[in-house]
């Protein structure tokens, strides 16, 4: 049996090679690129990259000409709020409608889930044509005499909720005020303790730290610069909900085929309303597919690329992201230390994500 | 059992005006999540003078395959580099998962509960943070710009899922049988073969149909690491799309032509493309 086992491992060793070469020596090199000025100049003169430490992520964050990448944060934000809620929402929806004992189940749920065997690529090149903001959709109520639609989705330059990039250390600042505020109230309602004394001297000591400046000099930009909810998005997140809604769907109506039907009689026979029966037994056993929905479509729009390619054509700024920008900056514009940061900063964003679910889910395997 | 019959028969007697507005508001969103099906069709079967902006919503007024005819024309070599690559690659992802599954879910040894989390890592991570390495590293091989590259990049990050579908599948199989296998003198390769692989069509089938459809739509590494001759279907759709000139309605049959296998492997095999996908988010 030991022989076998020694085989086993040694079966097993190509992948985990192979694995540990293109993830994690691929990443750590990455890194190091990220902290070079590796370019086009420096590697046609032949000399090897100099080692500039944290000066290309500086720059994403300061410079002045790195305006895109920060346009890719506020635009990742918003994108994917949005897209998470339409997942979420259209999703769920779909599948408590589905869950009623439905005609033709299997048809609908056909159509709910088709696009998900699409390419991006394909869904962008499709949505683009319907986008189009001299027909397509526009050209909708036109066909019962009304005027045409006048947005115009992704190339709209409209943009809400502006804010000047300098006032962001001080927005972050106040927003994490208002919550360890929250956080101190509660401590204080729920007992007198030396914990809730402690958050109220945070409380305070941040408050002081926000009126006398001190956020206000965490701020690295020269010149004023807007950002804000670019509208555009809203064509991003219509394709894209388009089609990954079927992906929450099939999540959720896997769960809801889960709970027992015991259950829900239960909660029939203690009198119960049928929306009842959805807030205090059926949602609250969906939540952690809720979260795990959340968590795998959070990590795909932090990842999202051939959809903004097929549709904005890598020139859009109003549906930029970081993915896109890594792709040029790196291999149309030989920015290499500077594409490598930016990917640095996605993987980071990714593992943040990422890394906590995989240990839950996987603790919680073994204990089953 | 009792319960949940008169669930389902009492439910729709009792009230009929809420399972006509049920099946509507089906029927309705099944309509909108249709309209790009139709709006690439439509387009696709008209000549360029009928696509206007006035006639765009309407059916053609004569069937033409023209569009068809001038996308198969520029997207052809590409649709074969894409069948050269996903047979291969998908195969090879789909032995080795299934090898790498059986280990880690029948030979346990120590470390292995840290080596499966950081394999898994692998699907998760953005690309991008391993682009640049890739590039030079298949450069220094000689394998930049060839499908032999492609299908290389597409075995290794297939890798996690794939072993994680077949270790998931794997851990069903009661370890009796294996254990009864053991005492007649099978080793770690007569078990394999003669108890797991002829269980495993089900997963097989997953796995392949996962991989199909993922290396098919792959699009981040078909745009970096090919070159014209060698570029899979997807990138040559969006150099079509992409370029002001081509018009509106080879585009469209073009988006057909490269949704087409796809389409077909999940129309013919959705029961198993579902798994695949909940198998995605971990446990599912």
């Amino acid at each position: 049996m030991n022989r076998d086992r020694a085989t086993a491992i040694l079966m097993l060793m190509p992948s985990v090679i192979l694995l540990a070469i293109f993830v994690y020596g691929f990443i750590a090199w990455t890194g190091y690129t990220s902290m070079t000025n590796s370019n086009a100049l420096q590697q046609l003169s032949g000399l090897p990259a100099q080692f500039i430490g944290l000066k290309n992520y500086q720059d994403l964050f300061t410079g002045q000409l790195n305006g895109r990448f920060r346009v890719d944060m506020v635009n990742t934000v918003f994108f994917t709020v949005l897209f998470i809620l339409v997942c979420l929402v259209v999703g769920m929806g779909l599948a408590i409608l589905l869950d009623q004992k439905v005609k033709g189940e299997s048809i609908f749920r056909t159509i709910f889930l088709f696009p998900m065997a699409l390419s991006f690529v394909v869904t962008g090149v499709a949505w683009k044509w319907l986008f189009n903001p001299t027909s397509g959709i526009n050209a909708i109520p036109s066909i019962i005499g009304l005027p045409p639609g006048q947005f115009k989705w992704f190339i709209s330059q409209e943009r809400w909720l502006e804010f000047n990039w300098q006032l962001l250390p001080e927005i972050l600042a106040i927003i994490v005020l208002a919550v360890v505020i929250f956080v101190a109230l509660r401590y204080w309602v729920l007992r007198r303790s030396m914990i809730a004394a402690i958050i109220t001297g945070i409380t305070i000591l941040l408050g002081a730290w926000i009126s006398f400046g001190g956020a206000r000099s965490l701020n690295g930009l020269a010149s004023p610069e807007t950002h804000g909810f670019n509208l555009a998005l809203f064509a991003l997140v219509i394709a894209a909900g388009w089609q990954m809604s079927g992906y929450t769907m099939a999540m959720y109506l896997a769960g809801l085929r889960g709970i027992p039907d015991e259950l829900r009689e239960a909660g029939r026979v203690d009198g119960a309303s049928e929306i009842g029966i959805y807030r205090y037994v059926v949602f609250p056993l969906l939540a952690p597919i809720t979260l795990s929905a959340m968590i795998i479509l959070g990590h795909i729009s932090l990842k999202i690329f051939d959809l903004v390619y097929a549709m904005g054509g890598g020139d859009n700024r109003y549906i930029d992201m970081p993915g896109l920008n890594m792709y040029f900056t790196t291999f149309r514009s030989n920015e290499f230390g500077q594409g490598a940061a930016i990917a640095m900063i996605m993987l980071i964003l990714v593992a943040i994500v990422i890394v906590p679910y995989l240990v839950t889910q996987l603790r919680s395997e073994t204990t089953l | 059992m009792t319960t949940l019959t008169t669930r389902s028969t009492a439910a729709p007697g009792r009230y009929p005006i809420r399972r006509v507005l049920l099946y509507a508001v089906l029927i309705l969103a099944s309509i909108l999540f249709l309209i790009p099906v139709y709006m690439v069709l439509v387009t696709s079967f008209k000549s360029i003078d009928q696509v206007s902006i006035d006639t765009m919503w309407q059916l053609p007024r004569s069937f033409t395959l023209d569009s068809f005819s001038r996308a198969i024309e520029r997207l052809a070599p590409s649709f074969v580099n894409s069948l050269l690559l996903v047979f291969p690659a998908t195969a090879l992802s789909a032995i080795l998962g299934s090898m790498n599954g059986y280990v880690l879910s029948k030979w346990h040894f120590r470390g292995a509960n840290i080596i499966f989390p950081l394999m898994l890592f692998g699907m998760f991570i953005p690309y991008q943070a391993i682009l640049i390495p890739l590039v030079q590293f298949l450069q220094g091989l000689k394998l930049s710009g060839t499908l032999w590259g492609l299908i290389l990049v597409h075995v290794v990050y297939g890798l996690p899922i794939t072993t994680l579908i077949f270790r998931n599948y794997y851990a069903e199989v009661p370890t009796e049988m294996l254990e009864a296998g053991g005492i007649d003198g099978a080793g770690f390769f007569g078990l394999y073969w003669y108890i797991l692989l002829p269980i495993s069509l089900p997963g097989f089938v997953v796995v392949v149909i996962w991989q199909f459809t993922q290396i098919w739509n792959e699009f981040l590494f078909g745009v970096t690491i090919t070159n014209t001759g060698s570029q899979p279907i997807t990138v040559a759709l969006q150099n079509l799309a992409g370029s002001q000139i081509v018009e509106w309605n080879v585009q469209m049959a073009g988006a057909f032509l490269t949704a087409l296998p796809t389409l077909l492997v999940y129309i013919l095999l959705g029961r198993y493309f579902i798994r695949g996908l909940l198998a995605g988010s971990i446990k599912g």
